[in-house]
């Protein structure tokens, strides 16, 4: 028999029995779909935080007060160790170091705004002109915080679109006063809108001098100093020289943490990525139950049709021929049905992305190669056993069934 | 040489315990273009001799040769060429696949066998002018009456030009002026030369042959070509 007929042979004999190719391909397709959503929900997540954390600034290291990296409190920390907090003094002090390309102070904390009438509770951060650069924003209007003494500070105050949004509308915010909890201030400029960053919507954020926001707080300490390195290679230089020259500055006290953005970012990517594989796993168990289901219907199509299976013996059929015809089915099963898991699946990630715009949710391609061969190769081989019995049955027997 | 020789043929079934002789020492010679009725009760083992002879069954003693050769040796797949070229069936249920037309169940051996589809189209068409289904080509079987469906089956069994053509009771199923078409039909293609071999259990249709086997428990009680009727 021709490789083509034994195909065609197939096609009729699956669209003969519309209703079990249809339940078979819909069981392989919600598997095959079912790994696309989910590998492309958790890549996404992935992506999700790797974007986040590259939209904070290239080549960043970042400063913690305190050792622990983790930033666990107990009662026994509190007692013994009395970590000494980041200052103004120290950010400046670190400007000076030679892998050092800029650096930002921050300290942050809740106010209120009042100007044009309208009051709302905004995140205050204390900055400097340097913030800008190593956030990489860009300004829709006016300047960012002029350059100057940090520890000084002018009373000016730079506004995320959004608050400019609320508070000022469609009218240009850049000059007007505001009252900033006790504080009078100018606004210098209106940051284009970013989003999300550094766990605060930058949008409705209102960047002041340091200065300003720790005479604001009453403190004297910084929540973060941001550095950015002269190159990617001298991230871990910068790293070694911060830590040295923190601990020379706090009396040889390792009492500060210096973090990587490679670091976090890896560890996000390692466990996303882990997680990613882990929802493909269990998505993969459909799959195996889909391949069960094409041989629970094959080896029904088999029962049904050994009638015909006697009759092309009969006929001069061979053995294999029939094995062949009943395998091509079981993939024709398995093919349809992930062809259309994976159109359903693009289909349910292009849903997610319409919905979450901001969520990108892919499926990664190994997780789509992976899915679409465990199909076929499911199907092929839980077609195996039912095209096997067909080849083997007895045609006298076989006749006498119809 | 004779088309079909059978000598010592048995063939025996186990049924839980006990031992059943189909078929016990058969001795059979059918010539090319004979037309022979296997006849007798049900159990008298006429059905396992048209399997037999059909090589969808093998005997567990004696040898058949189908002109001049040894068949009961071959291998399943040289047996089922041999029935792909040599041998057509016409079963009393017909046995067309219902998701087929008319066309394509007449087209399956051919396909089965290889067969290009341009050279299956032109010999299915003749094949069903031939058999005046000419009309009912893109029919399904449920589409047929019975004698149409026996006539697409006559023309599926036929298509190969096999040297014999083995009838299983093939008016079992029809009313009695449809069988009698069929059993035209049937011999039409017997006086054209195909040897033809009816298993039935209808007097009046195994009277027509020219030649009667009447079987009884497993054994030939009576072949008319030797003009020997056995007692009992």
């Amino acid at each position: 028999m021709r490789t083509v007929d034994v195909l065609r042979f197939a096609r009729d004999a699956a669209t003969g029995y519309p209703l079990r190719t249809f339940l078979s391909v819909l069981a392989m397709a919600i598997g095959v779909a079912a790994v696309v959503v989910l590998t492309a929900l958790g890549d996404g997540a992935r992506r999700y935080v790797v974007e986040q954390f590259s939209a904070l600034g290239s080549n960043l290291v970042i400063v913690l007060p305190g050792r622990s990296a983790t930033g666990g409190f107990s009662p026994a920390n509190a007692l013994t160790t009395t970590p000494r907090d980041l200052t103004i003094d120290d950010a400046f002090a670190l400007t000076r170091l030679p892998s050092v390309r800029r650096v930002a102070p921050l300290t942050a904390g809740n106010s209120e705004i009042n100007a044009n009438g309208r009051l709302r509770e905004v995140v205050v951060a204390g900055t400097a002109s340097t913030y800008l650069d190593i956030r990489s924003f860009k300004m829709a209007a006016g300047s960012f915080l002029p350059e100057g003494d940090w520890n000084r500070g002018l009373p000016v105050a730079v506004i995320g679109s959004k608050i400019k949004e609320e508070i000022f509308g469609s009218a240009p915010a850049v000059g007007e006063l505001i009252r900033l909890g006790d504080r009078r201030l100018r606004i210098v400029g209106v940051l284009k809108s970013v989003g999300q960053g550094l766990g605060m919507n930058t949008d409705e954020v209102v960047f002041v001098p340091a200065g300003v926001a720790q005479s604001l707080f009453n403190t004297n300490t910084l929540f973060r100093i941001l550095i950015e390195a002269r190159s990617r290679d001298e991230i871990e230089a910068v790293k070694r020289e911060v830590a040295a020259a923190l601990k020379a500055r706090h009396g040889g006290e390792e009492d500060t943490t210096v973090i990587t953005q490679d670091a976090v970012l890896a560890t996000f990517d390692k466990l996303l990525r882990a997680l990613t594989a882990a929802v493909a796993g269990i998505a993969a168990i459909s799959l195996a139950v889909a391949g069960i289901l094409v041989m629970n219907v094959m080896l029904v199509a088999v029962t049904q049709r050994t009638g015909e299976i006697g009759l092309l013996k009969a006929l001069g059929a061979r053995g294999t021929t029939i094995r062949d015809a009943f395998m091509a089915e079981a993939a024709m099963l398995s093919l349809v049905g992930a062809l259309t898991g994976y159109g359903l699946g693009l289909f349910g990630a292009f849903v997610l992305r319409q919905v979450y715009p901001v969520f990108p949710a892919y499926p990664p391609d190994w997780a789509v190669i992976a899915a679409l061969v465990t199909a076929l190769s499911t199907g092929l081989l839980f077609g195996i056993m039912p095209a096997r019995r067909a080849a083997r049955l007895d045609p006298v027997q076989a006749l006498m069934k119809h | 040489m004779s088309l079909i020789r059978l000598a010592g043929i048995a063939r025996v079934f186990h049924l839980g315990d006990s031992v059943v002789h189909a078929l016990n020492g058969l001795d059979v010679s059918i010539e090319a273009g004979e037309y022979v009725a296997i006849m007798g009760p049900s159990g008298s083992g006429k059905s396992t001799l048209l399997n037999l002879l059909g090589l969808l069954d093998r005997p567990d003693a004696g040898s058949y040769r189908l002109e001049g050769r040894d068949v009961t040796t071959l291998s399943p797949d040289e047996q089922a060429a041999v029935r792909s070229l040599r041998i057509g069936f016409v079963f009393q249920s017909f046995h067309l696949v219902p998701r087929l037309t008319a066309a394509e169940n007449v087209a399956l051996p051919m396909m089965l066998a290889g067969i290009p589809a341009a050279e299956r189209a032109k010999r299915v068409a003749q094949a069903l002018k031939d058999f005046g289904l000419d009309q009912r080509a893109d029919h399904r079987p449920d589409q047929l009456s019975g004698g149409q469906r026996q006539r697409v089956a006559i023309a599926r069994a036929t298509i190969m030009q096999p040297a014999v053509l083995l009838a299983d009771e093939p008016t079992g199923n029809l009313d009695r002026a449809t069988g009698d078409d069929v059993i035209n039909l049937l011999e039409a293609l017997n006086q054209r030369g195909m040897t033809l071999i009816v298993v039935t259990h209808d007097q009046k249709i195994g009277g027509r042959a020219r030649r009667q086997l009447m079987m009884e428990d497993g054994e030939l009680k009576f072949d008319s070509a030797r003009q020997a009727p056995a007692a009992g």
